[in-house]
C-alpha cells in the first residue's frame, strides 16, 4: 500500500494521463501535480501521480555515490 | 529501469557498507515506519549486511496492519446491509475481523469490489444509482489525497449514493507514542512517500522534543543504506536532525497542492490502531462540509470491541518490542495463506516480510528446512 513507483508520462488529457512502468501502460490522475509534461517521471500511488521526480537531485545522489565508490577499496 | 537500477548498483552498496562500518561505534536501534521499507530491507537482506551493533526494527508502517479489528467488523456489517456495494483496495480483503474477513463475506454473496483508485468508486456510484456505495478509505498521508479527490469529485457531481468510511491515519503522532513507549529507538528511517506528500517538516517537532535522529529515505537498497549511514553519522556525533536522503522525491515542505486538497476535506480525530490502541489526533475524519458523505454518520452500527487473537504478538511487533520469530504462531498456524494477525496479511506487514524472506534471516530453528526456498 505504501508503494509508489517511478512512471514515465506518455500522454496528458487535462487531469488524466497515461504513464508507463517497465513496458506496461496505465491511467493516472494528475490532480496532485503541477507543470508536468510528457516525458516527465512521476511517482504513482493508487492511481495518482504523487509528485514529479526531481531529475537534478537524482543525478546529484548518483554522483555522490560514484565518488564514494571511487574512494572505496572494496571489490564487490 | 530509470530511477531504479541506479540505486541497486553493487559497487555503491559495498562502499556504503564499508563507510557505515568505519563510522559506527555505538550500539544503535533504528526503526523503519513504512511497510515499503520493511519489505525492501528484507528483500535485499540489509540486516545481514550491517555491523552487529546496528539493529533494524520495524514499526507500525503498514496501513493494513494497523487497521483495527473493530473497523473491519464495521465494514463487514455494511457489506451485509441490503443495497450496498463496498469498493476496497485489494489489500483489505483478507484482513481478519473478529469472526470473518471481507473475502469470506464476498464468497457468501456480499457485493464487494476491488478498486485500483478512489475514482473507480465514483464511477461505480454513477453506474449504480439505486445502490449505496461505501469506500473504506485506509492509508497514511500518501493515500489520503486520493480519497480527498474522490470526495471533491462526488461533491462536484452531486452524488448522493457515495460514502467514505475513513480510517486514514497520520504518522507523527504514532512516532511520538513509540518514542515515549520504547525510548530505545535512536533513530527513524523516515517514510519516503508519506513525506513526498506531507514534507519532512512533519518530523521537526519530534527532533526538537525528543532529540531523535530522522532521515527520510527512498526504497532502493542504496537509498536505505545511505539513510542508515546518515543516521549513524548523526547519532555518533550527537547531532540529531531531520535530514532527507530521498531528495529526488521529498522536500521540507512537501506537496502543498496535495496538503491543500486534504485539508479541504478532512480534520484530525482520535483513532484506534490495531495493537496500539487509541492515539490522540492520529486519524482523519470528514469535516462538516463533507459530512453528508460520511458512512459513519449515515449508517450507524454498534460494534463491540473484542480482544485480539490470543498469542498474536502484532501489538508488540508494531512497537518494535518483539520480532515475528518471537511469536509461537509464526510460520506454524499463522502464514500468509492463513493469516491470524494483520501483520501477516499484507506483503508489507512485518510478519509477512519475515516469512517471505525467512531464508535470509539468522536461521530460525522452528522453520523447517524444506520450507526454505
Ligand atoms: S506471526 Fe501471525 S500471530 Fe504471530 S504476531 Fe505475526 S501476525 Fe500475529
Amino acid at each position: 500500500m505504501c508503494l509508489s513507483i517511478p512512471a514515465k508520462i506518455l500522454e496528458i488529457n487535462g487531469q488524466q494521463g497515461k504513464a508507463s512502468v517497465g513496458g506496461s501502460v496505465f491511467d493516472i490522475g494528475l490532480q496532485l501535480v503541477e507543470n508536468v509534461k510528457v516525458g516527465d517521471y512521476v511517482l504513482v500511488h493508487t492511481g495518482f501521480a504523487l509528485e514529479k521526480i526531481n531529475e537534478e537531485e537524482a543525478l546529484l545522489t548518483i554522483r555522490l555515490l560514484d565518488e564514494l565508490s571511487e574512494h572505496s577499496n572494496i571489490e564487490p | 529501469m530509470k530511477y531504479i537500477d541506479e540505486y541497486r548498483d553493487k559497487r555503491a552498496v559495498f562502499s556504503l557498507i564499508e563507510s557505515i562500518r568505519k563510522i559506527s561505534k555505538k550500539k544503535v536501534r533504528l526503526m523503519e515506519v513504512c511497510g515499503g521499507h520493511t519489505m525492501a530491507i528484507h528483500r535485499y537482506g540489509i540486516h545481514s549486511l550491517l555491523p552487529e551493533n546496528i539493529e533494524l526494527i520495524s514499526g507500525p508502517g503498514c496501513p493494513v496492519c494497523v487497521t483495527s479489528q473493530v473497523y473491519i467488523d464495521k465494514i463487514i456489517e455494511y457489506a451485509k446491509m441490503p443495497g450496498k456495494i463496498i469498493t476496497i483496495y485489494g489489500d483489505l480483503l483478507r484482513v481478519p475481523g473478529t469472526q470473518s474477513t471481507l473475502d469470506q463475506e464476498k464468497t457468501k454473496g456480499c457485493d464487494i469490489r476491488i478498486v485500483q483508485s478512489s475514482l473507480d468508486s465514483i464511477k461505480i456510484a454513477e453506474e449504480n444509482k439505486t445502490k449505496e456505495i461505501i469506500f473504506p478509505a485506509i492509508g497514511f498521508e500518501t493515500t489520503t489525497p486520493a480519497t480527498a479527490i474522490a470526495l471533491l469529485e462526488a461533491k462536484k457531481k452531486g452524488l448522493c449514493n457515495f460514502f467514505v468510511a475513513s480510517a486514514h491515519k497520520i504518522m507523527p503522532p504514532v512516532m511520538e507514542v513509540l518514542i515515549r513507549d520504547n525510548s530505545e529507538i535512536d533513530g527513524y528511517i523516515g517514510p519516503g512517500h508519506v513525506s513526498t506528500i506531507a514534507g519532512s517538516k512533519i518530523y521537526d517537532k519530534l527532533v526538537s522534543d525528543f532529540g531523535i535522529s530522522i532521515v527520510v529515505s527512498g526504497f532502493e537498497p542504496i537509498d536505505i543504506l545511505q539513510s542508515i549511514y546518515m543516521l549513524v553519522k548523526q547519532i555518533e556525533s550527537n547531532e540529531p536532525c531531520v535530514a532527507i536522503q530521498y531528495t529526488r522525491a521529498v522536500t521540507h515542505d512537501g506537496n502543498l497542492k496535495a496538503q491543500q486538497i486534504v485539508s479541504e476535506v478532512f480534520e484530525p480525530v482520535t483513532d484506534t490502531w490495531r495493537g496500539l490502541g487509541k492515539i490522540e489526533k492520529s486519524g482523519l475524519k470528514l469535516n462538516a462540509g463533507f459530512s453528508s458523505f460520511d458512512a459513519n454518520k449515515h449508517f450507524p452500527v454498534h460494534i463491540e470491541e473484542k480482544p485480539e487473537p490470543a498469542n498474536c504478538l502484532c501489538g508488540q511487533i508494531l512497537r518494535g518490542i518483539n520480532k515475528p520469530t518471537d511469536c509461537k504462531l509464526f510460520a506454524h498456524s499463522c502464514t500468509p495463506e492463513m493469516p491470524i494477525g494483520a501483520c501477516m496479511v499484507s506483503p508489507e506487514g512485518t510478519c509477512a516480510a519475515y516469512y517471505q524472506y525467512r531464508n535470509l534471516l539468522n536461521r530460525d530453528p522452528r522453520v523447517p528446512e524444506t520450507d526454505i526456498q
